[in-house]
């Protein structure tokens, strides 16, 4: 037998392996397109939260919080929490209809790490969370929203990543169900943990039995740390341990379930 | 560089799931630059053996070696694509955007014009994968396969489910692109497929290798060729002292003779007796295949 020469591929085409497991900033850009053409995500997250404002918070104009901050505010910050937090779930969650279709198997014929696609769908699942936020700030400062600087930029912060719990929640949810239309019956699951978070409706409304039950839910941590800049109230231990407590749950399920369906049978 | 090494090296390759034995102890090795069709029917543990050979599943027992190293290496430098029956496409993007996403996981890949072109499927970039045809995503599949222009191209079954054309197009799309050196893989159960564009046919049957060697010489295991001459007269018992000669029929003037050394036969019939209007008839390789994957069987 003759061996062959080298092909001229093998000198053509770099055989050393991508950098960083082969994530890629450009891949953002097609991921965020992707989920601004999904008529749902968009309806969900940019254009709804925005109307709510316009039917629920702008009639309350010209009220007062005890602090004299204007109500809208508190309905407009609540609103970007809910946002952020549809956003970010419908991201992680994209998991699900991409292990539906078979795609994260296709992926492994490639050099991308899953790590490497699980920081691809969490930067999705932020850029999109901040936009939600971006969008609900606009429709409010639009519509005669005045508040000081500093709030904005705090209570805006901390809508954003307060909805990093919620990213991780979707992953979690992303590979316990591989469903095509996960977000279906995820939806109206957000908008209950949306109620008792206060989103709505202030938790104070609530009978008292549900206020008790809702500081327990993991949308009331989040909802509270973002509305303090705005009430001056400060923000208590049970708000921050539950968001770490979420945080810790939905983390750590999404890193078990990833590396149970990444592992090889 | 890579001449050294096999394109693949399988050892006692074995895959049970629960009392079923998917892939019994297979062995195979192909040489670069070959072109292999991995033929059996349904259930023979093709697609398992495919898996393993790409990493996707882990062997009970045995080894494999891809360009001597491991499947995951060979994936994670390019130097192994596959299409695969179960790999999903995202519907929601248009062919060019998911030939563009992919080119991003690789350190370097062709351009994503180059690979249309040679899928055959420039004239659909824009279009989203989701009103594309079986036809069109399995060629859209044969693209991205072709990004790192790999030095193993493994497919299985890339035809299952097109029409006629469809089948002709995609195979078309392969034949353009085969350049030497390129070692193909692919699996099938269409008999015309591994007859028309392997150098190599490798039969399996429950998990096993029952047969290995060239179009030619798997057409011959099972049923050898007819050796047909006209010759009044014929000396049977000579003809059938033949080496290879299966059975011997005299039909009035004509001789047939069954054998797995045609040419022994016809040197014979021409150099040593008066035979005229010598024809050698080739079994098909339908009847070499149902032979091999169907004998025993029942036991």
């Amino acid at each position: 037998m003759t061996t062959l020469p080298a092909t001229p591929a093998a000198t053509r085409t770099d055989r050393r392996l991508p950098a960083l497991g082969g994530f890629a900033p450009a891949v953002q850009g097609i991921e965020l397109r992707r989920m601004l053409r999904n008529r749902r995500t968009l309806a969900f997250t940019l254009i709804m939260p925005g109307v709510f404002f316009l039917i629920f918070g702008l009639p309350q104009g010209g009220q007062a919080l005890d602090n004299g901050r204007p109500v809208t505010a508190y309905v407009m910050i609540s609103l970007a929490v809910y946002a952020a937090m549809v956003a970010t779930t419908s991201a992680g969650g994209a998991v699900a209809t991409e292990r539906a279709l078979g795609w994260s198997r296709q992926l492994r014929l490639t050099p991308l790490r899953p790590t490497a696609y699980v920081a691809t769908k969490l930067i999705t699942a932020m850029t999109l969370g901040l936009l939600a936020v971006v969008v609900e700030f606009l429709v409010g400062a639009a519509a005669g929203v005045r508040i000081p600087v500093y709030v904005w930029l705090l209570s805006g912060l901390a809508a954003w990543l307060g909805s990093l719990v919620f990213a991780a929640f979707g992953l979690f949810i992303g590979y316990l169900v591989p469903a095509e239309n996960v977000m279906q019956f995820i939806g109206p699951v957000l908008a209950v943990l949306a109620m008792f978070g206060g989103l709505f409706v202030p938790v104070e409304v609530l009978p008292d039995v549900l206020q008790h039950v809702a500081t327990f839910t993991p949308v009331y941590g989040v909802g509270e740390l973002s509305r303090a800049p705005l009430t001056g109230d400060g923000v208590s231990m049970a708000a921050l341990a539950n968001i770490a407590f979420w945080a810790l749950v939905f983390g750590i399920g999404a890193v078990r379930l990833f590396r149970r369906d990444t592992a090889r049978v | 560089m890579t001449s050294t090494h096999p394109a693949v090296e399988l050892n006692g390759l074995t895959k049970t799931f629960g009392p079923v034995t998917a892939v019994d102890g297979l062995s195979l090795r192909v040489q670069p630059g070959e072109v292999v069709a991995f033929l059996g029917p349904n259930g023979a543990g093709k697609t398992t053996t495919i898996d393993m050979l790409l990493g996707l599943a882990r062997p009970d027992a045995g080894t494999v070696r891809i360009l001597g190293g491991t499947p995951d290496d060979a994936v994670a430098r390019g130097r192994v694509a596959a299409v695969l029956q179960t790999g999903g496409l995202l519907k929601d993007l248009t062919v060019g955007e998911t030939v563009r996403m992919t080119a991003h996981f690789y350190r370097h890949t062709r351009p994503a014009v180059e690979v249309l072109e040679r899928a055959g499927i420039t004239d659909i970039a824009d279009r989203v994968v989701g009103r594309c045809s079986g036809g069109q995503q399995q060629r859209l599949r044969f693209a991205l396969a072709l990004l790192p222009d790999p030095d193993l191209m493994v497919l299985d079954e890339p035809t299952t489910g097109m029409d006629v054309e469809g089948r002709r197009d995609f195979w078309q799309a392969l034949r353009r692109d085969a350049r030497a050196g390129r070692t193909v893989i692919f699996a099938t159960h269409y008999l015309d497929e591994a007859d028309a564009y392997a150098d190599r046919i490798v039969l399996v049957r429950q998990g096993r290798v029952v047969a290995d060697g060239t179009t030619a010489e798997i057409k011959n295991l099972a049923a050898g060729r007819t050796v047909r001459a006209t010759l009044p007269g014929a000396d049977q018992a000579a003809l059938a002292a033949l080496p290879g000669v299966d059975a011997v029929e005299v039909r009035g003037d004509s001789v047939l003779v069954r054998t797995g050394d045609s040419d022994a036969v016809a040197r014979h019939l021409l150099a040593r007796t008066a035979a005229r209007d010598v024809e050698i008839t080739s079994r098909n390789l339908e009847d070499a295949f149902l032979a091999l994957t169907t004998e025993h069987t029942g036991a």
